[in-house]
């Protein structure tokens, strides 16, 4: 039982686990925070991004002037922007068996893992991962594939030269491991690989393992897995949340009895109340549009997105905002927008009951239907005519470094009119903003993270408790910003253990039992005898077959007589088969009734004798002596095999056999 | 052995509504509780009496489970919950939640509303009942309780149909529900796994019919309709809201753009918009092409059907017309055959099966001459023409469902006796296993033998295993264990570890043999000898000569002593524990020969 880790990146996990005579890849996450070192890629002629100095070294050399660009202070890639992926030389990737994913921000790596490791397996995962997920990945392609860029930089991963560069370009990690974006049909090949599943499905590896998904309670489709044969049980916790928004509650009782718990995706911001944040955003929202500005939500296409049109639609009225125009720009808005529509099974209560009625369980249909909210493919085509300022735009990427929220940055980026909200917690707001300083415009900070605080694992764990916790070591410790705050990390019992990138852990448990049926043929001949009260037991002699992992018992073939030979055949071919077991004896002979029995099979001259500890009980004629002692017999005689078995079965009818 | 009851209220040899009481492994549940439409009184619901002479429902059964929203199916369940009162769970899945209290009061409005029947429920009965409905999700492994569990599959025939399986430890049941095996244009086909369940309870109303191709009755429905509309005459298409009238619906509407057609079609009443919404808002229940291009065109967004008015049945000029219910047995659909029937160039297309008694029945039975409410006497001139459009498996699907889940028994429900007789001597024939057909309120009992599970110890099963693969596969491995029954728990442990978990001591039983030999040399000397002849006889054995002069094969000593009274005769002592019996019992049979003459 070993767990393989494959990506340091706590809310974007790759685990291996092997369980049994399975490998069980833990969902692939894709860090994308290696962007943040790229310039942005900007969808319409950029003057200022385009006359950016080369970068030149302190000693005045220049060979990295086409690679590296001075913008903003910083030094920034001048290429195609890459993706840290999870590690693969920890393990021969193809040897994975099957793939779990518990959400669609976690399956953005799939590509990379299914198309160019050698996997032959089977990934599982729920039809609302599968679908949301494909429209993360088209977005994410489409967007890096509507800007080609000629170069492709990998002159400064060079360690030698990376150890000359300023900071953070200097201290980026795994440069070697970084990867440029997948293309559609790749997206397409890996999502051919997906098993669609249930929540509380069971499936079956190989008859070995079963795993299950369950609800995790933090978007639409969101699951935790649960893996486990007839013996161990290990939960798979990835992404969850408590807070009521709109995806099924998160399932925990069926957590409970956990020999190990593995605990990733918690909330990146713990220190923030989404709710408190959905407000903030809210009027920070409606105070710049009141001042005349806009306001740019940097966003993916799926998930809170759909929360914050909810908070806008209950708002707006009231705020005065009827009349602002909300655009949201994505090649997969519309998409989006109808998938949200269409998986009333995920909701939660509320937005069921609403599909039972018929409605629509998202009031966004009703913004669309109004014309308070438009959608558009891209800020070309029907946008630039219907565009109507001010206004708000939801668009993506929120790393800003690809997308049509370039675009609105460099042009609203000048005015103090305006407003970037950052909802999306998956980037260091400061970093993202780096390229496009100096900034006129209003930058708020509202990240937005529903998922698991420590608080809610305290509670969960005390809840569940499993019999041991393994988890990032990120959770271990407090953030390195505030490591005053020792209750951002999780406590429990015995101490959790930690792991981090490229790092192999032995699950701590032990099997002792394995499954076995027994066919009813051989149950119905087999004899339980009463030991204790209570307690029976039967001595079982069986063929055993082995298939698919499952063991069954079959009673043993009746053995055709060997044919009586006529030959009498040599004396080597006599010897007997090799280990043909004798159950054992227990329990202890009472010399009185068995001096009876004897007497009654004919032996009349017994006598008796006693001894330090037992008796003998000697068969004058027959020169034989049986000494019976409390845990053991021993009977000596000369060679008179006949009389030898017949004292030897008087012998057994007095024992237990086991 | 235990045994699978199957008991049917109404579901027997017999279409008009479905109800089974199944009783498996100590665990009671009902699957369906369907309404008969053909019956005004009483014996539309099914008789309870036999559970509630007893006790309670809720007592004696652990839960109920609906397939779908037809009323046969889900019919009779207000009045099973809150008029006989049943408290515990009823499952079904989450279209049909939705759509079921609609249907149910729509029909309770025609009932009570139209025809001023009281003995009924209510609306609040229907929500009531609602309210003990618990939704479940396809595939999703449902716990009733600590034994029992349910599992749904997509069984196609209408929006969020299921067949569910029943288990109880290893023993399972499958009912089918309603189902079709073939993909229509809105929904896909029913498909299960090789579960091998001990009894399959699959309805049979197509048991004999093999439905020419789809494509042909499709031809011939547009063909007819197209006729009727260009001679100047109206269609009327009797139909349930939700089901097979979506279906048609997406084939008129396709074939109207295609034909460019200009005569109106209409759907009547308002819950046609909203079942069509339904089909929107569950578009993941339909089948893959209609899933896939959802978000460009939704196939349940029309184009050229409309609403309907009550005063457009007496618009001149053609028109064709869907209106509810599907067998003519009461409201709109009636009211517009009543207006149209008089006229040779209309025509009604039948697309559904007809219960017995209702208007639809009738006149596909030939009947033109039809007594109304009072007294008056209906005229049939114009055209009846009835098409197989209901989504049912016919013969080959219900095969080809029994190929696919492998059950050990097959039960067959609601179809007609001599069609299902003739299903059951095919099912016997070429799958072998034991077919019955109940029926109603017969009882059939199915034995079934399961395999009984046990904990094994790992390592009484690592031993057994690590010995490996034995040269000659035709050989069986035997494995010796200990089977340890506490309470309800099994195991399967070593000898050793049962002695040891019992607080038991070994009893060592061992065996002393004296064998005589005639030998005249030392006591070492023989002993080499002795050696020496073991050694070559056992090869596959570990035969030893220890430095004290005596012998071991395996566990097994053997020692050369002098016999007391005549030197030429050596007395070997062969000792062996009752674990050795054959090789200690061959062993001194094989000195007693002597030992060879040549000294080697």
């Amino acid at each position: 039982f070993f767990q393989y880790c494959l990506s340091g990146h706590p809310t974007l996990p790759c685990n291996v686990l092997k369980f049994k005579s399975t490998t069980i890849m833990l969902d692939c996450g894709l860090d994308m925070t290696s962007t943040l070192n790229f310039l942005p890629l900007p969808l319409v002629q950029s003057p200022r991004l385009s006359k950016l100095p080369g970068w030149v070294l302190k000693d005045g050399s220049t060979f990295l002037d086409k690679e590296l660009k001075e913008c903003s202070g910083h030094v920034f890639v001048d290429s195609v922007p890459e993706f840290c992926l999870p590690e693969t030389e920890l393990l021969d990737l193809s040897t994975v068996d099957v793939i779990l994913i518990s959400n669609y921000h976690c399956m953005m790596a799939l590509p990379y893992i299914t198309e160019y490791t050698g996997f032959t397996g089977t990934v599982y995962a729920t039809e609302p991962t599968v679908q949301i997920g494909r429209l993360l990945m088209e977005e994410l392609v489409n967007s890096i594939e509507r800007v080609p860029k000629a170069q492709s930089a990998s002159m400064w991963k060079n360690k030698e030269v990376q150890r000359l560069l300023p900071a953070p370009l200097k201290d980026a990690v795994e440069v070697s491991m970084w990867r440029k974006c997948y293309t559609m049909p790749e997206v397409n090949a890996a999502l051919s690989k997906i098993q669609l599943v249930g929540y509380s499905q069971k499936i079956e590896l190989f008859g070995a393992v079963q795993v299950t998904p369950l609800s995790s309670g933090y978007a639409l489709g969101s699951s935790n897995w649960i893996i486990q044969s007839h013996y161990e049980k290990v939960s798979y916790v990835s992404g969850s949340s408590l807070l009521t928004t709109h995806p099924q509650p998160m399932d925990q009782a069926s957590l409970k009895n956990s020999d190990v718990l593995i605990l990733t995706g918690l909330t990146q911001i713990p220190t923030a109340n989404p709710d408190g944040m959905v407000g903030e955003f809210c009027s920070n929202l409606a105070m710049t549009v009141r001042n005349g500005g806009n306001v740019l939500v940097p966003c993916y296409p799926s998930g809170v997105i759909y929360d914050l049109l909810e908070c806008l639609y209950q708002y707006i009225d009231s705020a005065g905002l009827s009349n602002v125009p909300f655009y949201f720009i994505s090649p997969v808005a519309n998409s989006s927008l109808e998938f949200s529509q269409i998986f009333a099974e995920w909701l939660c209560h509320n937005k069921q009951t609403k599909v039972y009625l018929p409605e629509p369980p998202f009031p966004h249909a009703e913004l669309i239907q109004t014309n308070k909210l438009k959608h558009y493919p891209s800020i070309h085509g029907d946008f630039s005519n219907d565009f109507k300022q001010p206004c708000v735009v939801f668009t993506g990427h929120p790393s800003l470094r690809f997308g049509d929220v370039v675009h609105f940055m460099e042009l609203w980026g000048k005015s103090s009119l305006n407003t970037v909200i950052f909802t999306e917690p998956d980037f260091s707001y400061l970093d993202a903003l780096a390229p496009y300083q100096p900034l006129a415009m209003k930058c708020v900070y509202c990240p937005i993270d529903t998922r698991l605080n420590f608080i809610q694992v305290s509670k969960l764990l005390k809840e569940v408790q499993p019999l041991h916790v393994v988890c990032p070591e990120q959770y271990t410790q407090p953030p390195p910003t505030q490591s005053h705050r020792t209750d951002l990390l999780i406590d429990c019992q015995p101490p959790a253990m930690s792991y981090r990138r490229a790092e192999v852990l032995t699950l701590p448990y032990k099997r002792r039992y394995e499954k076995i049926e027994i066919m009813p043929d051989l149950a119905d001949s087999l004899v339980p005898l009463e030991i204790k009260p209570g307690i029976s037991l039967a001595t079982v002699s069986a063929v055993l077959h082995t298939k698919d992992n499952k063991h069954v018992l079959q009673l043993p073939p009746k053995l055709p007589q060997p044919p009586a030979s006529k030959k009498r055949k040599r004396v080597s071919e006599d010897v007997p088969e090799c280990k043909s077991l004798k159950p054992l004896l227990s329990g202890s002979i009472p010399v009185d009734q068995f001096v009876q029995t004897l007497e009654k099979h004919g032996f009349s001259d017994v006598k008796v004798e006693d001894t330090a500890k037992g008796h003998i009980v000697l068969l004058q004629e027959a020169e034989t002596l049986i000494q019976l002692e409390e845990d053991s017999t021993h009977i000596i005689c000369d060679n008179d095999e006949p009389l030898r078995v017949k004292l030897r079965d008087l012998v057994l009818k007095f024992l237990q056999k086991f | 052995i235990f045994r699978v009851f199957c008991w049917c209220p109404g579901a027997g040899q017999d279409v008009g509504r479905s109800c089974i009481l199944v009783s498996i492994a100590g665990k009671n549940v009902m699957l369906d509780c369907g309404m008969h439409m053909g019956y005004n009184d009483d014996r539309r619901f099914p008789d309870f009496s036999y559970i509630t002479q007893n006790g309670r429902l809720t007592d004696f059964l652990d839960c109920v489970i609906i397939s779908h929203f037809h009323l046969d199916h889900c019919g009779a369940l207000p009045y099973f919950s809150e008029m006989v009162g049943y408290d515990g769970p009823i499952y079904m899945t989450h279209p049909t939640k939705a759509i079921c209290p609609i249907l149910l009061e729509d029909y309770r409005k025609i009932t009570v509303d139209k025809k001023g029947e009281t003995n009924f429920f209510t609306s609040q009965m229907i929500k009531d009942c609602m309210k003990k409905v618990v939704a479940v999700h396809l595939h999703q492994t449902v716990q009733v309780d600590e034994e029992l569990e349910i599992k749904a599959y997509y069984a196609g025939h209408v929006l969020g149909a299921a067949m569910f399986q029943i288990k109880v430890g290893c023993e399972s049941v499958v009912y089918t529900g309603d189902y079709n095996m073939t993909p229509d244009r809105h929904l896909g086909a029913a498909w299960i796994d090789k579960c091998r369940p001990d009894l399959l309870i699959s309805e049979s109303t197509y048991a004999t019919t093999i439905r020419d191709s789809k494509r042909c009755r499709e031809r011939d429905f547009l063909k007819k309709v197209h006729e009727t509309v260009e001679r100047g005459g109206k269609v009327l298409i009797p139909v349930f809201a939700l089901g097979r009238a979506q279906e048609l619906c997406i084939l008129l509407e396709t074939f109207w753009e295609r034909m460019n057609l200009k005569a109106p079609i209409y759907f009547s009443t308002g819950l046609t918009e909203k079942a069509n919404h339904y089909y929107k808002l569950f578009i993941t229940w339909t089948n893959q092409k209609i899933r896939k291009t959802f978000v460009q065109r939704n196939m349940f967004e029309f184009k050229h059907i409309k609403a309907f008015d009550r005063a457009f049945a007496d618009n001149p000029g053609p028109m064709v017309v869907f209106a509810t219910p599907g067998m003519l047995h009461a409201g709109q659909s009636l009211q517009i055959f009543r207006k149209w029937a008089g006229n040779e160039k209309n025509m009604v297309i039948m697309p559904g099966y007809c219960v017995q008694g209702t208007v639809g029945h009738k006149i596909l039975s030939g009947q033109r001459k039809l007594e109304m409410e009072g007294r008056q006497i209906l005229e049939v001139k114009m055209q009846v023409e009835y098409m197989s459009f209901s989504a049912h498996a016919d013969a080959k699907g219900i095969m080809q469902l029994i190929r696919q889940a492998e059950p050990r028994n097959v039960l067959l429900v609601h179809g007609e006796a001599k069609k299902m007789e003739f299903l059951k001597q095919k099912i016997e024939q070429e799958f072998h296993v034991s077919c019955f057909m109940p029926a109603n309120g017969e009882t059939t009992t199915i034995l079934t033998n399961p395999c009984i599970p046990v904990d094994i110890s790992l390592g009484l099963l690592k031993r057994e295993t690590a010995i490996g693969p034995l040269p000659d596969a035709k050989k069986p491995k035997l494995m010796h264990g200990t089977l340890l029954m506490k309470d309800n728990s099994f195991r399967l442990v070593s000898p050793e570890q049962a002695l040891k978990e019992l607080g038991l001591a070994e009893h060592q039983l061992r065996f002393t043999c004296r064998v005589h030999i005639q030998d005249p040399r030392k006591e070492h000397e023989t002993g080499l000898r002795v050696y020496n002849h073991l050694k070559g006889i056992l090869k596959d054995y570990s035969v030893q000569h220890l430095p004290d002069g005596s012998i071991t094969v395996e566990s097994i000593l053997i020692q050369a002593t002098a016999h007391s009274e005549d030197q030429g005769t050596k007395v070997l002592l062969v000792s062996w524990t009752y674990q050795d019996e054959e090789l200690g019992s061959y062993l001194t049979s094989l000195l007693k020969k002597g030992l060879p003459q040549s000294t080697p």
